[in-house]
């Protein structure tokens, strides 16, 4: 694969605080690493975003998440990775969708108590970076980090 | 937030998982389709789901998924002849294209996976 050039990371359902710290993370090493980020959720999961990073440094590009299902259905909108935020099965879902609409490498980003049995459930072509995270960051964090080393973004 | 919900339908489960929504759709329509994600119905809803997804007809009534990323998965129906005679008119163009390539079908987004596995291998 030629060096990635944009990058989607999909927010599921915020009510596990885990997602929106790792989801600055991950839009920041993006960011340095030269890649175009754009962030996409529920109306909830972006303002949380929006007042933790109130002068868009770390992320510059948000988005609704069914309307970017919209424009990549409609073939108006691709990216080069996708990463996909998921604690419950509406999250692997929406992970499922887009992973069916877009032709990028899929990171499936598991988390929460039931992390394993959830991940055990994924059959769409991902990478998965599975830990039992919920108010705890740092074990999804590891992971991911390990996993962007394996794709020589990080 | 899409016309779906600001149009007149019936909830049939709510808050289930997307595998459960699917098998009720199976066992409780007239007829079955099975169409990808993002396969547009009404004005404006691109259908969110676990490939291949399932849509049902049972006389006039649509029966579909809905997925809310904090709610879970939702089955609801909406009166519409419309969008079945759309279904079914897709349907048959997929059996004469099929029949027209010897009985095979090279189009991923138009065939019906015989099963969630085969698609992904297509």
């Amino acid at each position: 694969m030629d060096k990635p050039g944009t990058a989607l990371l999909v927010m599921g359902c915020p009510e596990v605080p885990t997602q929106t710290s790792v989801v600055l993370y991950l839009a920041n090493k993006l960011n340095k690493a030269g890649i175009d980020v754009t962030v996409a959720g529920t109306d909830a999961a972006l303002k949380l975003t929006k007042v933790a990073d109130p002068e868009g440094f770390y992320i510059k590009k948000l988005a609704d998440v069914d309307e970017t299902i919209a424009e990549m259905a409609e073939k108006k909108a691709d990216f080069d990775l996708v990463f996909a935020f998921m604690h419950s099965d509406a999250g692997v879902v929406y992970a499922a969708t887009i992973a069916a609409l877009s032709q990028a490498k899929v990171f499936a980003l598991v988390f929460g108590k039931n992390a394993e049995a959830l991940a055990g459930t994924i059959e769409f072509p991902a990478e998965k970076v599975v830990a039992k995270a919920t108010h705890n960051p740092t074990p999804l964090k590891n992971k991911l980090d390990k996993a962007l080393q394996q794709q020589v973004i990080a | 937030m899409s016309c779906i919900e600001q149009m007149k339908y019936d909830l049939l489960l709510e808050r289930i998982s997307f595998k459960e929504a699917r098998e009720y759709i199976e066992k409780n329509s007239d007829e079955v389709y099975y169409v990808n994600p993002g396969y547009k119905i009404f004005k404006d809803y691109y259908v969110i789901g676990v490939p291949p997804v399932a849509i049902g007809a049972k006389g006039e009534d649509l029966i579909f998924t809905y997925v809310k990323p904090c709610h879970g998965t939702f089955v609801m129906k909406i009166k519409s002849p419309e969008e079945i005679e759309r279904l079914r008119e897709k349907e048959k163009k997929k059996v004469m294209e099929s029949l027209k390539k010897g009985g095979k079908s090279d189009d991923a987004a138009e065939s019906p996976a015989a099963s969630y596995q085969d698609l992904w291998k297509k």
